[in-house]
């Protein structure tokens, strides 16, 4: 028993150690060569470099803001509502989609070849072939934020929904209203203060990802220039290997970049919660702010509605063979399918089980790291916080190839072992995000009420931490599922090639923009994290089928 | 000593002695020693064929065709019941992720046992590949196919952007830049650049290409570039920085003068031949091009692309180059890897390839050095409803040397890569 208790306790450290040799191998495989005056002064002669650093910043902020305002605006109208449940539901699907996915069935529906253009030509528009007219690669990144808000604003949803079960919010909705608050007044002085920091683990993760993110920026976003991190890529996969080096170094300036903006952020956030006390002690109503209420709902549903209609278009994208401007429908096929139906079992069981060896490994650490922080009092450091993090701000091409050396040199087996570790990696840090604070925030009388009538921690925490937490621990489970099935070139450089996924097949044959092909995987990618989520959405409904309570509102 | 291994070590030789020439100035003259030695000098094919028998090649080619994905399954068929070797095809989204993967083998010291046995390359990737010692070789010309190749009529064969292959790589498919065009929405194709410059501007909105350095793009550079220069022979050197500006100066006219009329009015491009491909087959644009002259026959049969379309190519040829294999130092099944690089030349394998209902690839071999039989599989190859044939093709102009590439895309990217 001491023996055991021992070891939980170095669990935490032991975590941070495993963490330690990779990122630290991957961040010297970007600031070495980064640290060249070459590098850097070549960087700085590359005309694009303001209008790239300006497209990172607009877009990964406007649409990590616009996210948030849009999922806390839509708990604060609906909670409580009846049609709540169905909102969760349709989330599970929306969450497990691919980015590169989403966004070609976003630029399909709204180009000006695609389906929205089709249904009003030519009857309405007079179109017989499709208009000059720029809206996907508009230069000021439009495009690239409305997909951003799209792909991000479910994940920020399902966040909330875990956490929210901590807050007791339909209490603090009821005293407001009580005390003649409107509703979202009411949500935004009694909810929000008691959520956010909640949830301000996983925002931080969006904003990073926002600036970050290469798919979308590639498909929706402007080329002239194109943001940092699609111009990091391109640099990268130079076939000349020339521009390693200018690579490293706007890497590094990409992580300035998102550390300023966290930063930022951070101190934005301050300005608001003295903004919103003020407001509390004037005590004003303000019921009129839930005339909002109605355009906070359409904006979200729209959203949503399109991310469902260009998914809808990529799966008959994968049954289409001709399907020529201005035809709403295609002619039919199945060659598609019969192209990629024989190898998928195989790359289905392998993507699978790197999915559940990762997130495994990574619930149990970040379990037993939790669990030993509270029993034994630990904080985790800053510095093993920005250990945790870097691996999910660091841009993944100039990460990798450190990595990737460095599980050389110590002779590491390619296979799914070696793979599964460095998913490791990418998943624990969104487990750990996904589950901390629910975790946290686990209210103390109750262990304290266990421990009056005798329970020892074990026994707390198997037979009433883990079952009151189970939502929340599905979810994070959910999350490190789709992160892991999401991972390409981790996959690709470390398994040498020889670990096919779903997702390094989908990337690959997605090189080539083929949206048939794209249409095929992305229902398959859909399916593998969805079933994660469906899970974690479902069992807990299962579980606790006698005992309502322990439900999240 | 007989006379192959004189062979083995004369090229091996030369190639050292080439390396140390290409060398940029960035690099330390110790990475010529890495340069593998010529491989196994004492092993006959036949010893080749039976070290293969059972081993399985990694073989990493770009992913993003179906149609090539399917054709390198066939020759895994034919591999395993010829040879006994399995080819597991690691599908790519850029060449450079394999080249990437080799470099870290090398830089964390992993001499063999590779993860890469055989890699689709050409151009610069192979460039750099070699200028690095990265590559297995020289093997190509002691392939027992060797003789079929047709080195004296398609000079692209042995020679890659103008960089002497030496035999480090091994070519098994020839490209030319065919433009293609809706017959219904275009009645007479611009055939020559003036045509072209006129018809773009005539058509606002109608014409794009790939955005530079994308390969396909800094090709269709290359090639107005070829028709606006007076003197093209100076491509096949490389650039010569005191008459640079004034040589090219011609080609930013011309980009100057189409650019208010592309698509978008060239705020936007498409990323690469496959975003231009589904342009063409979207109605977005009248004119888009390839470097491949079977393709839109290939896509028709494949019922992605409208039967109506058609290929073109312009007065005095069009840029040809040629696709090749080669085989990284540290590779671990070199045998099984010299074997595929066999079989790809091997007549029928060719000739499966120029089908346009399977890829539409043009032959690397000579017709006249083939079989009777060989040369009746070619001949009863449909050419394609869109192909031209080998005549109506035209001249196949060189590949520039690879500096060209590299400044064009650069200037371009400061020219035209940020919008005011």
């Amino acid at each position: 028993m001491r023996l055991r208790a021992g070891l939980l306790r170095q669990v935490p450290r032991v975590t941070v150690l495993l963490l330690t040799l990779p990122v630290l191998a991957g961040l010297a495989g970007t600031l070495i060569p980064a640290a060249n005056p070459a590098a850097l002064r070549a960087l700085a002669n590359w005309p694009g470099l303001e209008g790239a650093v300006r497209l990172s910043l607009v877009s990964g902020i406007a649409s990590t803001l616009l996210a948030l305002m849009l999922s806390l605006g839509l708990v604060a109208a609906l909670l409580e509502h009846r049609s709540f449940g169905r909102v969760q539901a349709l989330l599970s699907p929306l969450l497990s989609v691919p980015h590169a996915a989403a966004a070609l069935g976003l630029a399909f529906l709204i180009a000006p070849s695609g389906w929205i253009a089709r249904m009003l030509s030519p009857w309405a528009t007079g179109w017989t072939t499709p208009p000059d007219l720029l809206i996907l690669n508009d230069p000021m990144g439009l495009a690239l934020i409305v997909g951003l808000t799209a792909k991000e604003m479910p994940f920020l949803l399902l966040m909330i929904l875990a956490a929210l079960p901590q807050v007791d919010a339909n209490r603090r909705l009821t005293l407001a209203a009580s005390l003649g608050y409107g509703r979202i007044a009411g949500f935004g002085l009694t909810v929000l203060p008691a959520l956010y920091p909640l949830i301000r683990l996983p925002i931080y993760a969006v904003l990073a990802y926002a600036m970050t993110s290469v798919e979308m920026a590639m498909i929706l976003g402007p080329s002239l220039p194109p943001g940092l991190s699609v111009q990091i890529t391109q640099w990268m996969t130079d076939p000349s290997l020339a521009h390693r080096g200018t690579a490293a170094a706007a890497a590094l300036l990409q992580l300035v970049l998102v550390i300023a903006t966290l930063a930022l952020w951070h101190g934005a956030e301050r300005l608001i919660r003295r903004a919103l006390r003020r407001q509390a002690a004037r005590g004003r109503r303000a019921v009129p702010l839930d005339l909002l209420r109605r355009p906070l709902i359409t904006l979200s549903v729209v959203l949503a509605a399109a991310l469902f209609a260009g998914l809808a278009g990529l799966s008959l994208w994968s049954v289409a063979g001709l399907w020529p401007f201005p035809d709403l429908l295609p002619d039919w096929t199945l060659t598609t399918w019969t192209r990629v139906a024989p190898d998928l079992l195989t790359t289905t069981g392998t993507t699978l089980t790197l999915a559940l060896l990762s997130t495994g490994a990574a619930l149990g650490l970040v379990l037993s790291s939790l669990e030993a922080e509270h029993r034994y009092r630990l904080s985790p450091g800053a510095g093993a916080m920005a250990l945790l993090y870097l691996p999910l701000i660091m841009p993944q091409v100039a990460f990798l190839p450190g990595l990737q050396i460095a599980a050389l040199r110590l002779g590491a087996m390619e296979g799914v072992l070696a793979v599964a570790s460095a998913h490791l990696i990418f998943v624990l840090p969104y487990v750990y995000l996904s589950l901390a604070a629910p975790y946290r925030a686990f209210d103390p009388r109750i262990a304290l009420q266990a421990t009056a009538l005798g329970a020892g921690p074990a026994r707390i925490f198997w037979t009433l931490r883990l079952p009151m937490l189970l939502s929340a621990v599905l979810t994070a489970a959910a999350v490190g599922v789709a992160v892991s099935v999401g991972q390409y070139l981790p996959s690709l450089l470390i398994g040498g090639g020889r670990v096919e996924t779903l997702t390094t097949e989908a990337i690959a044959l997605s090189s080539g923009g083929n949206r048939r092909i794209v249409g095929a995987y992305a229902l398959l990618q859909m399916l593998l994290p969805a079933l994660g989520f469906a899970l974690a959405i479902g069992l807990p409904r299962l579980v606790f089928r006698h005992r309502r309570g322990m439900l999240p509102a | 000593m007989n006379r192959r291994d004189f062979g083995w070590l004369a090229i091996a030789a030369l190639t050292i002695a080439g390396t140390a020439q290409a060398q940029t100035p960035g690099q330390t003259p110790g990475q010529t020693q890495a340069q593998t030695p010529a491989p196994t000098p004492t092993q006959t094919w036949a010893e080749v064929e039976s070290a293969a028998k059972g081993q399985t090649v990694y073989f990493h080619a770009w992913g993003g065709d179906p149609k090539i994905n399917d054709f390198i399954a066939w020759v895994g068929e034919q591999a395993q019941s010829r040879y006994g070797v399995s080819i597991e095809h690691v599908k790519l989204a850029a060449t450079s992720d394999a080249v990437a993967r080799v470099v870290a083998e090398q830089a964390a010291g992993q001499s063999e046992g590779g993860a890469v046995d055989l890699i689709w390359i050409n151009g610069e990737n192979f460039a750099a590949m070699k200028a690095e010692g990265l590559l297995h070789g020289p093997f190509a010309t002691n392939l027992p196919n060797w003789p079929l190749v047709d080195v004296a009529g398609k000079p692209a064969v042995t020679t890659d952007f103008t960089l002497p292959t030496e035999g480090y790589e091994s070519p098994w498919a020839m490209a030319q830049l065919v433009f293609e065009y809706d017959s219904v929405r275009v009645p007479a194709p611009p055939v020559s650049l003036t045509l072209l410059q006129d018809w773009i501007v005539a058509h606002p909105g109608r014409f794009t290409y790939p955005q530079p350095p994308d390969y396909l793009g800094t090709t269709f550079l290359k090639q107005v570039l070829y028709g606006v220069i007076a003197d093209p022979a100076v491509l096949q050197t490389a650039v010569d920085e005191a008459s640079y500006e004034a040589t090219v100066a011609p080609l930013w006219t011309f980009l100057d003068t189409i650019h208010p009329a592309l698509w978008r009015a060239a705020r936007a491009f498409p990323a690469n031949e496959p975003a231009m491909g589904q342009l063409l087959a979207d109605a977005e644009i009248d004119i888009a091009f390839a470097l491949n002259p079977g393709r839109a026959s290939a896509e028709i049969t494949a019922g992605t692309l409208a039967d109506t379309t058609r290929t073109f190519v312009l007065d005095g040829g069009t840029i040809g180059n040629a696709s090749f294999v080669a085989i990284p130092f540290n590779a671990s099944h070199k045998e099984g890897a010299l074997v595929v690089a066999n079989l790809l030349l091997d007549p029928a394998v060719q000739a499966r390839a120029q089908d346009p209902a399977v890829l539409g690839f043009q032959t690397v071999l000579n017709p006249a050095a083939l079989s009777p039989e060989a040369t009746a599989a070619f001949a009863a190859l449909q050419l394609g409803v869109a192909t031209l044939s080998p005549a109506d093709l035209g001249p196949t102009l060189l590949e520039p040397h690879a500096s060209w590439m590299t400044r064009i895309s650069t200037d371009w990217i400061t020219r035209y890569g940020v919008v005011q």
